[in-house]
C-alpha cells in the first residue's frame, strides 16, 4: 500500500500501477476525486438501476394497494365518490414512490459497497487513519494475479509514494 | 327479623366499599358500616337516632350523590367510589327502616312480566300535571326505567306532541340531588315517624276544629288530591286551603268572573280562526294548551301550494315570544299599553268607552279590527296570562262581538276544583300568620319562600325568629321534590315522588281527566302530596292507586253517569283508562257563557307614566317559575329568542340600551357562538333592588324592562343553585306583574358579566339561509325559494360520468316546514333524551361547545339596509325585525364533506343515505367539523358524559352508545329508531310503512313542522314535502345533496299594513 | 487569493467574495470542524443554553401530558373552530423543514458552491423542524392513543385509512419527508463520521462513531457508488420537498371552507416554506458561525445569498397574497368575497396586517446590500420574517372557520395558557436537539469543504 500527499500524485500512481499489469487494487481518498474511477477502470455502476426499480415498486405498489383498500377488500360509499377516486389516490402514490426509490437507492448503494464493515484490513495501517482527512492511498490486493510483494513496492516507489507499507491481512 | 335482613344486606353491600372516604363525602363510611354492624336488629332502631343526629352523617347523605351536569374540571370518580356510593345508598335504604327492601333494587326477573321482553322498550301512557293543566304521555320504558318522554295522539292537550318541559320531566326522576327521604330539622326521620307526628298535630287540631290547620298548594287539578283537601277539610271545618302559583296571573280567571261573574275556563279552536289577535298572550309557546293551539294553528296554516289558503296572526306584545315570532304583524307595546289597545279596539268594534293609543298604533288598530269584523264567527281574540283582568274582560266582549263563542272558543267549567285569587290567598295566609291564627302549615309542593311576593316576605313567616327566640308557626310541614329554600325554614320536610313514580291523576286544560301512572316504583323514600296530605286525616297509609282507582269509580258514577254493576266491568273501565292514557269523554261540556259586563262601564285605567320604565315579569322558557331550576337541560337549553343560556338576563330594547348606556361586547373566547359580555345593571324596584346582567332584544318595546323569573335560586341543587338573577327578590304583590320605575332606578355598576350565548350573530348577511316570502309573492311566483339557488350542473363533476350510489331500496330524508317552526326548541330536549347527549355546563358553552344534535337559528331579516350586526349599537331595523327560526339537524348530504375529508373512515355513507359516524373508529382530528358547510358536528372537547352518577345511569337510552372524550358526534336521524323499523319489518317481511319511523325531533314537534320519510316511497309525507315549489335547500350551491330539505317561510301579511 | 486581497465591501470583487476563506488545507478544514465535536472544551455557554432550551422542552412534555389527561378541551378549540395552534404551528414547522433539504438538494443539483457549508446543520434543521411538526397532528386529535388508526395497518375489522382525505395524504407525505431527509443526511454524514472515528483519541467514541461510520474507509470503489446514489437522493428529494407543502397545502385547498379552497394554495405555500426555511437557517447560522467562528467557512456570501433567496420568495408570497385576493373578488363568490373583507376589517384584521408587515413590507429592506451585509440586521430580519410566516398560518387557519357559510355558527378564538406552553415548548426541544446536534457531530459536511479546498487551489493555478 502506497500513500501520497495529493490527489493528482493518486491519479498519476493509479494510472501507473494498472499500465503495470494490475486490476485488483483500490484507491483510498478523504473525498471523492473526479476521474479516479475512470483511473480504475470501475464499470458503471449498478446504484440507479436498484433506484428505478424501487420507485416503481413504490409507485405501482401503492396505487394499487389505495385501489384494493378503497374499491375491493372493504368498499364504502365515502362522500358520494366513487369507489375507484383515482385522483384522490395520485398524493399517496406520488410520496411512495419517491420513498421506495430513496430507500433503494441508500440500502442499495450500501449493499453494493458491503457496508457495514466496521473492520477491514487497511485499517492495521497506522497512517491510514489519514485517509479520511488529508493523505490519499493505493493499495494492491495479493488476490492479483501477478502480485509480487518486491514488484508492487518497487512501483510504488517508482511512482513517489510518500510511504510504502505492507497491509496484514489479520 | 325482617330488619336482621336488612343488617346482613348491608354487611355485603358495604363489603366493597373497603375503608376509603366517599370521594367527596366528610365521613368515613366505615364509621356508618361499623355503628350499624355494631348493632344488632333489635338495637337497630336506638341506633339510628345516633346515626341521624350525627351531623356528618347528615352532610354525607346530602353528598351522597355526586353532580348534574359535570363542569370543566370535573374531577373523576374511580369505580371503587361508585361501589361505595352504592353501599352507602343501601346503607340509606336500610336506615330508613320502613318500606322496601334493598334486595328488590337487585333481584333480576325471575318470572318475566307480560309483555315484557328484555331489550325492547315498552311504552305506558301516563301525563304530566302541569299548573291549570295536564300534558298526556307516552313513556319509553327500557327494563322498568323510563328514558324518554313522548306525546299520547289520544290526549286532547298534547295529540302526541310535547314541549320542553314534559320532555325534560324525565332528568327530574334521575335528578341526583332531589330529597330522598323525610326529614325533620334536616335530620333523616322515618315516614312513620312523620306519621306519628302528623297524627299527633291532627289530634290537636281536631280538637281545636281544625282552628290553625292551613293548606298551601299550587293550582289542583288532581281530583283525586282535591277530594283528599276536601276530606282533610271537612274533618276540620276551620282549617283554610291557600293556593299560590307565582307564575300563572289571576287576570285569566279574574277576567271571567268580571265578564261572566263566575270563575270559567276558557278553550280555544285557533284550527277554525282565520284571524287571530293575541294580546300579549304567548298562546303557541306556554300556558294549558299550548301544545295543541299550536298544532292546530299550524295546521290552518299548513301549505300545499299557492292556490291554498291561511290564517293570519297579529300580536301585541312587549317583548318577543315564540308567537310573536310567528305572527304575521306583529307590534311591540308596552305590557301596561296592551289594556289600552284592547279598550281602543273594543271601541272600534262598538262598545263603549275608548282608550288612548301610542302613536303609530291607530293605523295597525283600525286594519286589525277591519280584518277581525271581516271575519265574525272565524276569528279569535286571546289575551295574555300576565294580563290584568281588564284585558281578559275586554277580550271576552270582543270574541263575543265577534260571535266567536262556540266557534272559535268555548268556555266550561274552571279545571282547578277550587278556583280563587292566588295572590288574595297567599296575602291572608301571610295576614293570618302576622296574627298568630295559623299553628301548622303545610305546604304541598311549590316553593314559596323563594316565589312569595318579596314584600310578604314568607320567609319570615315561617322561620325560627333569631330575636323573640320562637316560631309564628308552630308546626311547619313542606312536600317538595327538593330541599329548597323552603324546606330548610320548616320543620319537616317529605320528600316528593315525581309523577313518574306515583299513582295520580289530573285534568288536561278541557278538562279530559287522565290517570297518572307510574312506570317505576319510588327511586327513593318519596311520597306523593296526597300520602303525605293523608297522614294527618282519619285514614292514613291509604295508597295511592287505592285512592286514584276509588276517586276513579266514584268520579265515573257521579259525572259521567257510568254504572259498574260489578268490579269487572270498572275493571275493563280502570284498565282502558290506564290504557288510553285519558278517561273517557272526561272532557268538560262547553258552557253557553252570558256575557254580563260592557266595556264602556269600566272604570278608566290610569295613565301609565310613560317617562318611567316599565318592569314585566315573565315565567322563563326554559326553567320556568324555578321549578326547573336544577334540570341541566332546561338550564343548557337556549331560550327561543334570545338564545341565553344558564342565565337569565334582564331584557331591554336595543333603543332602551341606549339611553341606559347599556352595551355588550363579543369575548374573544367562544364569541359570537358562546361567550358575550354584558353590563351589570343594579335595579332598584318596589322598596327592593336586586343585580341583573342586561340583554339586548330587538324587537322589544322601548322603556320595558323584561324580569324573567325562576333564577337566583340559593337552594336548588349542584345546577341551579346561583345562576342568573332572582326576580322575585322585586316582586312586590301591588306590581305583580309590571312595575314602574324611574330610568334613575337603574344603575350601571360599570361591571361586565359573561353571559352564555349560543347565537348572537343574527343577520344572514345576504346570503340565502332561509327563503321567504308572502302569501301575495308565493301566489305570483311559486318557485320564490328556488329563483337565486345556483345548483352546479352534474357534468361538472371531476368523476363525471362515473355511477352515482343509487340508495335503491330506502332513501332517508327529512323536510323542514319553515313556515310552521316556532322556535319552540321541544326537538332540542326530546333530541337530548333520545340521544344520551350530556350537558356541558356554562363554561363550555362559553367555550362554544354546546353538544346539541339539533339547534334552532334565529335570524332577523333586515327591513333597513344600514343594519349592524351588533344589536347593541341601536338601528331602526332592529325595533321590530320580522323574526324567523330555522331547526338545523344534520343534513345527512350524499355528497357529504366531512366523509371525504375523515382520514380514518370514521364517518361514512349508509346503503340507505345515512351520514353514520362510527364512533369506535373516530380518532377526533376535527377535520369533519371543520369540513361541514352546516356546522352541526359536535366534539367531545373534555370528558362530558357523567359516567359516575348512579341515577344517570338509569336515565341512558341503551339503544345509543354514550360516546367518550375525543370524540365527534352529531344527529343519526335517530338511526336506532330506523333499525327497529327495520327489524319488525324484515320480521314481518313487508316494507317499512310512512310513518313507522318518527325521529325524536319529529315526534315532540307541536307543529309538525319536521317530517321524516322515505325520499324514495313517492306517497311519502317527505316525498309529497320534497315536491313543493317552497322545497329549498340550504347552502345549495355547495353541492352537498343534503337530505335535510326546508319549506320557505310564507307570511300572510295584512295588505293594507304591507303598504305602508 | 491569500494575501492582499481587496476588503469585502470593493464593488468589483464583490462577486468574487469567496464561499470559504483563505488559506485552507484538507488538514485545516479537517482539524478546524472536527476539533468543535472532538477537543475543544465544551463551554459554559453551551451549557447554559442548553439548560435553557430543556427546561422550555419540559414544559412542553408537561403540556402534551396534562392534554392527554384532560383532553383537547385545555385549548381555545371549539365548533366552529376545530384547528387552532395545533395546526399553525404544524404547518409553520412543516414549512420550516424545507430549507435543509432544498439547500442540499437542489442547491446540489444545481451544482451551487456556496452550499456545502451550510447544507449539513440546514439538513439537520430539516428533521428537527420535521420532528416538532410531526407532533402536532398526532396530539391535536382528541384520542391521540389512537392515532395509528391513521396508519396502514392490517386492523382485525379489516379496515385501511381513507385515502381521499388530505390528512392521510399529510401523513404519507410528512413520514416520507422525514425518513428521506434522514437517510439524506446520514449518507452525507458517513464520511465525516469516519473522519471523526478516525481522529478521536478516546476510546469509546472511537467505537460508537466507528459503529455510526459502517466501517468507511473512503475506497474509491465505495466513493463512486456513493456518489452517484447522493446524486439520485438529491434527485428524489428535490420533488419530494415540493410535494411536501403542496399537499400540506392540501389541507385546506381540499377543503370546502370559504379562504381555504383556492388553487394558488400550492404554489405559494411552498413558497413560503422555502422563505420561512431560509429565515430559519439564517437565524440558527448567525449564532453559530460567531459561537464557533466559523466565518471563514459560513462566509457573508452565504449570508448574502440566503437572503437573496429570502427576498426572491418573499417576493412570490407576497404574488401569492395579492393573487388569493384577486381571485376571490374576481370569482364573485360571497363567501370568497366576504371573507376577504374580514380579513381586512374583520376581528382579526390586526393579524393580517400584521402579516403583511412582517412578510412583505419589511423584508424588501433586503434589497439593500448594507443590509444584507449586516449580520444583525439579517438576523433580526430573519425572526421577522418567521414570525410572518407563522401569522400567516394563523390568518389562513383560524379566520376562515371563524367566519364560513352558516352566520348562526360563527365564532371567534382565542388560545390558552396550555396552546402556547405546547408551541414554545416545540421552540425549545427545536433548540435543544441543534445543542445537542453541534456538539456531537461536524456542523460541516467536512468531505465536502475538502472537495471545495481541493477545487479552489485549482482555480487557484
Amino acid at each position: 500500500m502506497g500513500e501520497f500527499g495529493t490527489p493528482e500524485e493518486l491519479l498519476q500512481a493509479v494510472k501507473k500501477v494498472r499500465e503495470g499489469g494490475y486490476r485488483r487494487l483500490d484507491a483510498y481518498a478523504p473525498f471523492p476525486i473526479e476521474g479516479l474511477s475512470e483511473a480504475l477502470g470501475l464499470k458503471r455502476n449498478l446504484v440507479p438501476a436498484i433506484t428505478l426499480l424501487g420507485g416503481l415498486a413504490g409507485g405501482i405498489g401503492g396505487f394499487c394497494f389505495q385501489y384494493w383498500a378503497a374499491a375491493i377488500t372493504y368498499p364504502l360509499n365515502i362522500a358520494g365518490r366513487p369507489l375507484n377516486s383515482w385522483p384522490a389516490f395520485i398524493p399517496v402514490t406520488f410520496e411512495l414512490t419517491i420513498l421506495g426509490a430513496s430507500l433503494a437507492a441508500v440500502f442499495g448503494m450500501l449493499a453494493l459497497n458491503r457496508l457495514p464493515h466496521p473492520h477491514h484490513p487497511v485499517f492495521n495501517v497506522g497512517r491510514f487513519t489519514h485517509a479520511s482527512s488529508d493523505r490519499f492511498f493505493i493499495c494492491i490486493e495479493a488476490k492479483d494475479p501477478n502480485f509480487h510483494l518486491e514488484k508492487c513496492a518497487r512501483l510504488l516507489q517508482e511512482v513517489h509514494a510518500h510511504h510504502i507499507t505492507e497491509v496484514s491481512d489479520d | 327479623m325482617r330488619e336482621h335482613e336488612h343488617i346482613d344486606s348491608q354487611h355485603d353491600h358495604n363489603d366493597p366499599a373497603g375503608d376509603a372516604k366517599l370521594h367527596d363525602g366528610q365521613m368515613d363510611l366505615a364509621a356508618v358500616r361499623a355503628k350499624l354492624q355494631s348493632k344488632t336488629g333489635k338495637q337497630y332502631w336506638r341506633t339510628l337516632e345516633e346515626l341521624a343526629g350525627d351531623p356528618q352523617f347528615e352532610e354525607l347523605l346530602h353528598r351522597e350523590f355526586p353532580r348534574q351536569a359535570p363542569s370543566e374540571w370535573d374531577d373523576s370518580v374511580d369505580r371503587r367510589d361508585f361501589l361505595k356510593l352504592m353501599a352507602a345508598s343501601l346503607a340509606f335504604a336500610g336506615l330508613s327502616g320502613c318500606g322496601r327492601t334493598p334486595e328488590q333494587y337487585i333481584v333480576p326477573y325471575v318470572k318475566q312480566p307480560d309483555g315484557m321482553v328484555l331489550g325492547k322498550p315498552q311504552f305506558y301512557a301516563t301525563a304530566m300535571p302541569f299548573g291549570a293543566d295536564a300534558i298526556g304521555l307516552l313513556v319509553e320504558s327500557h327494563e322498568g326505567r323510563p328514558t324518554k318522554v313522548e306525546g299520547n295522539p289520544d290526549h286532547p292537550s298534547s295529540l302526541g306532541a310535547t314541549n320542553v318541559f314534559a320532555e325534560a320531566s324525565v332528568l327530574n326522576l334521575y335528578d341526583p340531588d332531589r330529597a330522598q327521604t323525610v326529614t325533620k330539622f334536616g335530620e333523616i326521620q322515618t315516614w312513620s315517624l312523620f306519621e306519628q307526628s302528623a297524627q299527633a298535630i291532627a289530634a290537636e287540631t281536631r280538637a281545636a276544629y281544625g282552628a290553625g290547620f292551613r293548606i298551601l298548594s299550587g293550582i289542583v287539578t288532581s281530583p283525586t288530591l282535591a277530594a283528599q283537601i276536601q276530606s282533610l277539610l271537612t274533618l276540620f271545618p276551620k282549617a283554610k286551603w291557600h293556593q299560590w302559583e307565582p307564575a300563572v296571573g289571576d287576570g285569566t280567571r279574574e277576567g271571567a268572573k268580571l265578564a261572566f261573574g263566575s270563575y270559567l275556563n276558557t278553550v280555544y279552536r285557533p284550527e277554525r280562526a282565520d284571524v287571530i289577535l293575541s294580546l300579549d298572550s304567548d298562546f303557541l309557546g306556554s300556558g294549558p294548551g299550548h301544545i295543541r293551539y299550536a298544532k292546530e294553528f299550524s295546521r290552518h296554516r299548513k301549505l300545499n301550494g299557492p292556490s291554498d289558503t291561511m290564517n293570519r296572526l297579529y300580536v301585541v306584545e312587549p317583548t318577543p315570544s315564540v308567537t310573536g315570532a310567528t305572527a304575521d304583524h306583529r307590534l311591540p307595546l308596552r305590557a301596561s299599553e296592551v289594556e289600552l289597545f284592547a279598550r281602543a279596539l273594543a271601541a272600534k268594534l262598538g262598545f263603549g268607552g275608548s282608550g288612548t293609543l301610542p302613536a303609530g298604533a291607530e293605523k295597525w288598530l283600525d286594519a286589525v279590527a277591519k280584518d277581525l269584523q271581516e271575519h265574525k264567527g272565524a276569528s279569535l281574540v286571546v289575551a295574555g296570562e300576565q294580563q290584568p283582568a281588564e284585558v281578559h274582560a275586554l277580550t271576552h266582549a270582543i270574541n263575543a262581538a265577534l260571535g266567536n263563542l262556540g266557534a272559535t272558543l268555548y268556555y266550561t267549567y274552571p279545571l282547578e276544583e277550587r278556583p280563587v285569587n292566588h295572590l288574595e290567598s297567599m296575602a291572608e295566609l301571610c295576614a293570618d300568620i302576622e296574627a298568630g291564627k295559623v299553628e301548622t302549615l303545610l305546604i304541598l309542593g311549590g316553593n314559596p319562600v323563594y316565589t312569595a311576593p318579596h314584600d310578604f316576605d314568607f320567609a319570615s313567616k315561617i322561620a325560627f325568629d333569631q330575636t323573640t327566640k320562637q316560631k309564628k308557626v308552630k308546626n311547619t310541614i313542606h312536600v317538595s321534590s327538593h330541599f329548597d329554600e323552603t324546606s330548610e325554614l320548616c320543620d319537616w320536610h317529605v320528600a316528593e315522588s315525581h309523577y313518574l313514580e306515583t299513582w295520580g291523576d289530573a285534568r288536561a286544560f278541557d278538562g279530559t281527566l287522565s290517570v297518572i301512572q307510574p312506570l317505576i316504583a319510588p327511586l327513593y323514600h318519596t311520597h306523593s302530596l296526597r300520602a303525605a296530605l293523608a297522614a294527618f286525616s282519619d285514614k292514613p297509609g291509604v295508597s295511592d292507586y287505592d285512592a286514584v282507582r276509588a276517586n276513579l269509580e266514584a268520579l265515573g258514577k257521579r259525572l259521567l253517569l257510568m254504572s259498574f254493576p260489578d268490579p269487572g266491568s270498572f275493571e275493563k273501565f280502570w284498565r282502558k283508562s290506564l290504557n288510553d292514557g285519558v278517561v273517557a269523554s272526561s272532557a268538560f261540556a262547553p258552557l253557553n257563557a252570558t256575557l254580563k259586563f260592557s266595556p264602556a262601564n269600566l272604570p278608566t285605567p290610569k295613565p301609565a307614566p310613560a317617562d318611567e320604565i316599565e318592569f314585566i315579569f315573565r315565567p322563563d322558557p326554559c326553567v320556568y317559575d324555578g321549578r326547573f331550576a336544577n334540570n341541566g337541560w332546561l338550564q343548557e337549553l337556549p331560550k327561543p329568542v334570545t338564545k341565553l343560556t344558564w342565565d337569565n338576563a334582564a331584557l331591554v330594547s336595543p333603543k332602551t340600551a341606549e339611553n341606559l348606556k347599556v352595551a355588550q361586547n363579543v369575548a374573544w373566547r367562544g364569541g359570537e357562538h358562546g361567550k358575550v359580555y354584558s353590563n351589570v345593571i343594579d335595579i332598584a324596584l318596589s322598596n327592593s333592588k336586586v343585580t341583573a346582567a342586561a340583554w339586548i332584544v330587538p324587537g322589544q318595546a322601548d322603556g320595558t324592562v323584561v324580569l324573567p323569573l325562576g333564577y337566583g335560586r340559593k337552594r336548588a341543587g349542584y345546577t341551579g343553585t346561583n345562576k342568573g338573577f332572582n326576580a322575585y327578590a322585586v316582586r312586590a304583590s301591588g306590581a305583580l306583574w309590571t312595575a314602574f320605575a324611574p330610568s334613575s332606578a337603574i344603575k350601571k355598576t360599570g361591571e361586565e358579566y359573561p353571559l352564555a350565548c349560543t347565537q348572537y350573530h343574527f343577520s344572514m348577511e345576504g346570503r340565502q339561509i332561509l327563503a321567504t316570502g308572502t302569501l301575495e309573492e308565493f301566489r305570483k311566483n311559486p318557485n320564490f325559494a328556488n329563483e337565486h339557488a345556483e345548483l352546479p350542473p352534474k357534468e361538472l363533476s371531476l368523476y363525471n360520468g362515473e355511477a352515482e350510489f343509487p340508495y335503491n331500496r330506502d332513501k332517508w330524508a327529512m323536510a323542514i316546514d319553515l313556515n310552521k317552526c316556532n322556535g319552540c326548541n321541544a326537538c332540542v330536549v326530546a333530541c337530548q333524551s333520545e340521544n344520551n347527549i350530556p350537558v356541558v355546563g356554562k363554561d363550555q358553552v362559553m367555550r362554544g361547545r354546546e353538544m346539541h344534535w339539533i339547534r334552532i337559528d334565529r335570524y332577523y331579516e333586515k327591513t333597513v339596509k344600514t343594519a349592524t350586526n351588533d344589536p347593541s349599537s341601536y338601528d331602526q331595523s332592529l325595533f321590530n325585525p320580522p323574526t324567523f327560526f330555522q331547526p338545523v339537524p344534520c343534513q345527512q348530504c350524499e355528497n357529504a364533506p366531512c366523509e371525504q375529508v375523515c382520514p380514518v373512515g370514521a364517518t361514512v355513507h349508509s346503503a340507505e343515505g345515512l351520514n353514520d359516524m362510527v364512533y369506535n373508529r373516530c380518532v377526533g382530528t376535527r377535520y369533519c367539523s371543520n369540513n361541514c358547510p352546516y356546522k352541526v358536528r359536535r366534539f367531545n372537547f373534555l370528558r362530558f358524559q357523567d359516567w359516575e352518577t348512579p341515577q344517570l345511569k338509569l336515565l341512558r337510552n341503551p339503544e345509543v352508545t354514550v360516546r367518550s372524550r375525543g370524540v365527534m358526534e352529531k344527529c343519526t336521524y335517530c338511526v336506532q329508531r330506523i333499525n327497529n323499523a327495520r327489524i319488525e319489518s324484515e320480521k314481518l317481511n313487508a316494507p317499512i310503512h310512512d310513518g313507522a319511523i318518527v325521529t325524536a325531533c319529529e315526534q315532540a314537534c307541536p307543529t309538525e313542522a319536521i317530517v321524516f320519510g322515505n325520499a324514495n316511497d313517492k306517497d311519502s309525507r317527505v316525498a309529497r314535502l320534497k315536491a313543493q315549489q317552497r322545497n329549498y335547500t340550504l347552502l345549495g350551491e355547495l353541492n352537498a345533496r343534503p337530505r335535510t330539505t326546508y319549506l320557505a317561510v310564507v307570511r300572510n301579511p295584512n295588505p293594507e299594513l304591507e303598504s305602508a | 487569493m491569500s494575501a492582499g486581497q481587496p476588503p469585502f465591501d470593493s464593488p468589483e470583487i464583490r462577486r468574487l467574495t469567496p464561499v470559504i476563506g483563505p488559506g485552507h488545507t484538507y488538514g485545516s478544514v479537517t482539524d478546524k470542524i472536527s476539533a468543535i465535536v472532538l477537543t475543544r472544551p465544551t463551554s459554559l455557554g453551551w451549557y447554559v443554553g442548553f439548560l435553557i432550551a430543556f427546561s422550555i422542552m419540559g414544559m412542553m412534555t408537561v403540556a402534551i401530558g396534562w392534554l392527554i389527561i384532560k383532553g383537547t378541551g385545555i385549548w381555545g378549540i371549539n365548533i366552529p373552530i376545530g384547528w387552532g395552534f395545533a395546526i399553525v404551528n404544524f404547518v409553520w414547522w412543516i414549512g420550516i423543514g424545507h430549507a435543509g433539504t432544498l439547500i442540499s438538494a437542489i442547491l446540489f443539483l444545481l451544482n451551487q458552491k456556496w452550499r456545502t457549508s451550510i447544507n449539513r446543520f440546514a439538513e439537520a434543521m430539516t428533521l428537527f423542524a420535521v420532528a416538532c411538526a410531526g407532533i402536532f397532528p398526532l396530539i391535536h386529535t382528541g384520542r391521540p392513543w389512537l392515532a395509528f388508526y391513521m396508519f396502514p395497518y392490517p386492523s382485525t375489522m379489516g379496515l385501511w385509512p381513507q385515502f381521499r382525505s388530505p390528512l392521510i395524504w399529510d401523513v404519507f407525505a410528512v413520514s416520507t419527508y422525514g425518513t428521506v431527509s434522514l437517510m439524506f443526511w446520514f449518507v452525507g454524514l458517513i464520511p465525516d463520521l469516519a473522519t471523526l472515528r478516525d481522529r478521536s483519541v478516546r476510546k469509546p467514541l472511537k467505537i460508537i462513531y466507528g459503529m455510526l461510520s459502517l466501517g468507511w474507509r473512503g475506497s474509491a470503489r465505495h466513493w463512486h457508488r456513493y456518489q452517484s446514489a447522493y446524486l439520485l437522493l438529491a434527485g428524489l428529494a428535490t420533488p419530494l420537498v415540493l410535494s411536501v407543502h403542496t399537499v400540506v397545502s392540501f389541507d385546506f385547498a381540499i377543503a370546502i371552507v370559504p379562504g381555504w379552497h383556492t388553487t394558488i394554495f400550492p404554489p405559494y405555500f411552498v413558497a413560503g416554506a422555502i422563505y420561512s426555511g431560509f429565515a430559519m437557517v439564517l437565524t440558527i447560522a448567525i449564532p453559530l458561525r460567531k459561537a464557533y467562528d466559523l466565518e471563514d467557512f459560513i462566509t457573508m456570501r452565504h449570508l448574502d445569498n440566503m437572503a437573496k433567496v429570502m427576498l426572491s420568495t418573499g417576493l412570490i408570497v407576497a404574488y401569492g397574497y395579492f393573487f388569493e385576493f384577486f381571485l376571490s373578488l374576481y370569482s364573485g363568490n360571497k363567501f370568497d368575497v366576504f371573507l376577504v373583507q374580514q380579513r381586512l376589517h374583520g376581528p382579526y384584521a390586526p393579524f393580517y396586517f400584521a402579516l403583511i408587515l412582517c412578510n412583505i413590507l419589511l423584508p424588501q429592506l433586503l434589497w439593500s446590500y448594507k443590509m444584507r451585509h449586516n449580520v444583525a440586521a439579517l438576523f433580526l430580519m430573519s425572526i421577522v420574517v418567521n414570525i410572518g410566516m407563522w401569522l400567516e398560518r394563523f390568518v389562513i387557519v383560524v379566520i376562515s372557520l371563524t367566519r364560513d357559510f352558516v352566520p348562526s355558527a360563527w365564532g371567534r378564538y382565542s388560545p390558552t395558557f396550555w396552546d402556547w406552553a405546547t408551541f414554545i415548548g416545540t421552540i425549545g426541544m427545536f433548540v435543544t436537539l441543534l445543542f445537542l446536534f453541534v456538539r456531537v457531530l461536524p456542523a460541516i459536511s467536512i468531505a465536502e469543504m475538502r472537495e471545495l479546498v481541493a477545487e479552489t487551489s485549482e482555480e487557484e493555478k
